[in-house]
């Protein structure tokens, strides 16, 4: 070999060993649903353009929050990229468990994420999880039982309107329910849809010395709505339903109206697995004229667990993964109708996506009516529209959960509920110091 | 006459047992038949039992999304590692409670199976904290270990009541025909109780393969196994039954045909002693 040629060889060798060591083999965590399968299906995009290989660690949503919090409190590192959402993001970002994400490229974009997204995933104003997509609820209607009982639903309805309408189109006889909405117990379950409906009542979980509010006339007031809409227009059983029961309730035409995710939309209208598919219309939460509607917010995001030894390449993939250009990728391969929704704005100014997605409007409207850092009527100190975050309220939320779903079954009424709900919160707040 | 009603009476006993034994298998068969069922047909109301269109499209998105024969390799390994590692600790701790019991022998045995009675996320922290320091997280060296530790006080207990069924009379034969005490263990208890001991490794490759705490929270991508196979396909915002029925028969099918291929040795090994 030639001086020349060896000097080429070794170029060309050290270059080689350069990128091998400059790609990565990244580890992720995330949550088991369609738009996160779709992520996982298109990685190779990513690979292609950066190098960096991806590990896909899927769990349930409850496994998965169990597993990675184990992880960051120990400083496991057993993953480059969580999947969390905005409960736990404003904690752990408080407890310097996240990197922050505020040196994203400018090619990024981050102005473009949507403000009430940005805001339930920022800690002290810096954003520390990028949305991957993002959810609020909203009213799912039968258009054809509404026409049949001369009903017209308007676009942001009151409660007293649903409630009625719900009573009007219920037909036990025929199984057709006025109204499916969550009654199985848990703090993602039936308290998310409750503690949003709180929020238009006006009620609240703490006022602003952190004292527990379910003594309040306007919690009764909440919960006495719910439990007499449900008993008089609701499914049998609906202390054990949670969004899947009531998707499948709703898909086989026996639900008028579901107040759910807005995630459900793309579900509902799917013909393949819905028999009402044509026959749905959207409207926003309803409100009882207080300010707030009983809609709430979320997203799934990802965050890098401090500590990691990859976060470059992680970054990379964050910016990849809730990039435009990602959302132009899916559509490209699956369609507008299948982009990951409720992160950017700019998705929101696409006329394609607009036409194919019937529910994307009002998906932005629910979304934009929903104030992480100002939920409620009267003031509150914690963030978070349909939980508390802080980290006990996974805790008591549940117990709160089973004694709600307890009056809804029947076993009690709605003020022993709520005088056991007050007494359950007062005891956890004291035990953590409040 | 008396011959009539025993007859009647064994017909009985026999539509009774077959009425339980369907009854207990009747979930598995439900999650058989979901698998080959399309999501809309899993959810129908009311449900369809076998007049449905029958596909296989499941399986095929399954075995598209996820590298099966990874998560059962790692089954494979972790099961059968515990449970061999598991019974090499065992047949000698079994032996000396059995065979030369002291007056804390029934303390022990008692306080080994107390281990089985604290929830296992008490300990969760503690073994994870562990398995960094070690190194241990995502490998199945870690997983083998914590699940023999796991499986070790039923194993032993099982073990030392089949033992304590062989007359200690044989033994002291053997040993004055001169037998050490590793021959002693190894040429005459181990041969004669085969049936127990088979059982108990049957019964630990079972609980092993089914563990689903411990396999979960101490794996990432690279030890996980069929549990965590299963786990990617649960979602409760989705209605995934029929591919989440279909993963859970994947995972399943090899410990369901184990079973069914070693049933004769696992119900004589549970139900009879050692000798008998």
């Amino acid at each position: 070999m030639t001086l020349k040629g060896a000097f080429f060889a070794a170029s060309a060798l050290v270059s080689v060993s350069a990128s091998a060591l400059s790609a990565e083999v990244l580890t992720i965590a995330t949550v088991n649903n369609g738009d996160m399968i779709r992520m996982q299906k298109l990685t190779d995009d990513f690979t292609a353009k950066t190098g960096h290989e991806v590990n896909w660690v899927t769990l349930e949503e409850n496994v998965l929050r169990q597993r990675v919090t184990t992880d960051i409190t120990t400083k496991g590192g057993a993953f480059d990229i969580m999947t969390i959402g905005m409960y736990e993001t404003p904690i752990w970002a408080a407890n310097g468990w996240l990197v922050p994400l505020d040196d994203l490229s400018a090619d990024y974009d981050a102005d473009d994420i949507l403000p009430a997204m940005r805001g339930g995933l920022s800690h002290d104003g810096t954003l520390y999880a990028a949305p991957f997509y993002g959810e609020s609820s909203m009213i799912m209607y039968r258009t054809d039982l509404f026409e049949a009982a001369g009903l017209e639903m308007p676009e942001a309805p009151t409660w007293d309107f649903v409630a009625d309408a719900a009573r009007k189109i219920t037909d036990r006889e025929n199984e057709i329910y006025g109204i499916c909405l969550r009654g199985k117990a848990g703090w993602g379950e039936n308290m998310a849809f409750l503690t949003a409906t709180a929020n238009s009542f006006g009620a609240r979980w703490f006022d602003e010395n952190w004292t527990p509010q379910f003594d309040s006339a306007a919690w009764e007031e909440t919960l006495t709505f719910y439990l007499d809409l449900m008993n008089d227009a609701g499914p049998p059983g609906a202390s054990t339903n949670g969004f899947n029961e009531n998707l499948s309730l709703f898909q086989q035409g026996k639900c008028g109206m579901w107040i759910d995710a807005t995630v459900a939309a793309s579900f509902v209208t799917n013909p393949d697995d819905s028999t009402v598919a044509d026959k749905v219309g959207f409207a926003l939460a309803p409100d009882t004229g207080k300010g707030k509607r009983g809609n709430w917010l979320w997203a799934w995001a990802l965050g890098i667990p401090a500590g990691t030894q990859k976060e470059d390449a992680a970054k990379e993939f964050i910016e990849w993964a809730t990039s435009k250009a990602y959302i132009e990728l899916v559509a490209a391969n699956e369609g507008w109708a299948n982009v990951p929704p409720g992160a950017r704005t700019s998705l929101y100014q696409n006329e394609t996506y607009l036409s194919e997605a019937p529910f994307a409007e009002m998906t932005l409207k629910s979304i934009n009516s929903a104030d992480p850092l100002n939920p409620t009527v009267d003031p509150v100190p914690y963030v978070g529209v349909q939980f508390v975050a802080i980290p006990e309220f996974a805790g008591f939320a549940t117990d709160v959960g089973q004694e709600f779903s307890a009056a809804l079954a029947g076993q009690q009424t709605a003020q022993q509920a709520l005088a056991k709900a007050q007494a359950l919160v007062v005891d956890a707040m004291e035990a953590a110091g409040y | 006459m008396a011959r009539a009603v025993t007859t009647q009476r064994k017909a009985i006993n026999t539509t009774l047992a077959w009425a339980v034994g369907l009854l207990i298998f009747f979930p598995i068969l439900w999650t058989i038949l979901t698998s080959f069922k399309t999501e809309a047909q899993a959810i129908s109301d009311p449900p369809v039992f076998l007049f449905f269109d029958w596909t296989l499209e499941n399986y095929a998105v399954v075995q598209e999304r996820s590298d099966y024969m990874r998560f059962l390799w790692n089954s494979v390994i972790i099961a059968g590692g515990s449970t061999i590692l598991g019974t090499i600790i065992a047949i000698p701790a079994a032996w000396s409670m059995a065979f030369v019991p002291s007056r804390r022998t029934k303390d022990i045995l008692l306080w080994m199976l107390s281990t089985k009675m604290l929830p296992a996320v008490g300990v969760l922290y503690p073994i994870y904290l562990l398995f960094i320091k070690l190194g241990w997280l995502d490998s199945r060296i870690g997983l083998v270990i914590v699940l023999m530790l796991i499986n070790l006080p039923i194993i032993v207990w099982m073990l030392y009541t089949y033992f304590r069924e062989i007359p200690g009379e044989i033994l002291e034969a053997a040993r004055m025909d001169g037998a050490s005490l590793r021959e002693e263990i190894l040429y005459v208890l181990t041969p004669m109780a085969v049936p127990g001991i088979a059982s108990t490794i049957l019964l630990n490759i079972i609980l092993a393969w089914n563990e689903a705490f411990w396999t979960l929270n101490l794996t990432a991508a690279k030890a996980a196994p069929l549990t965590a196979f299963i786990a990617s396909y649960s979602s409760p915002e989705g209605l995934f039954y029929a591919k989440l029925s279909a993963a859970s028969v994947m995972a399943i099918a090899p410990i369901l045909i184990m079973g069914w291929f070693s049933q004769k040795q696992l119900v004589r090994g549970l139900t009879f002693g050692a000798v008998k």
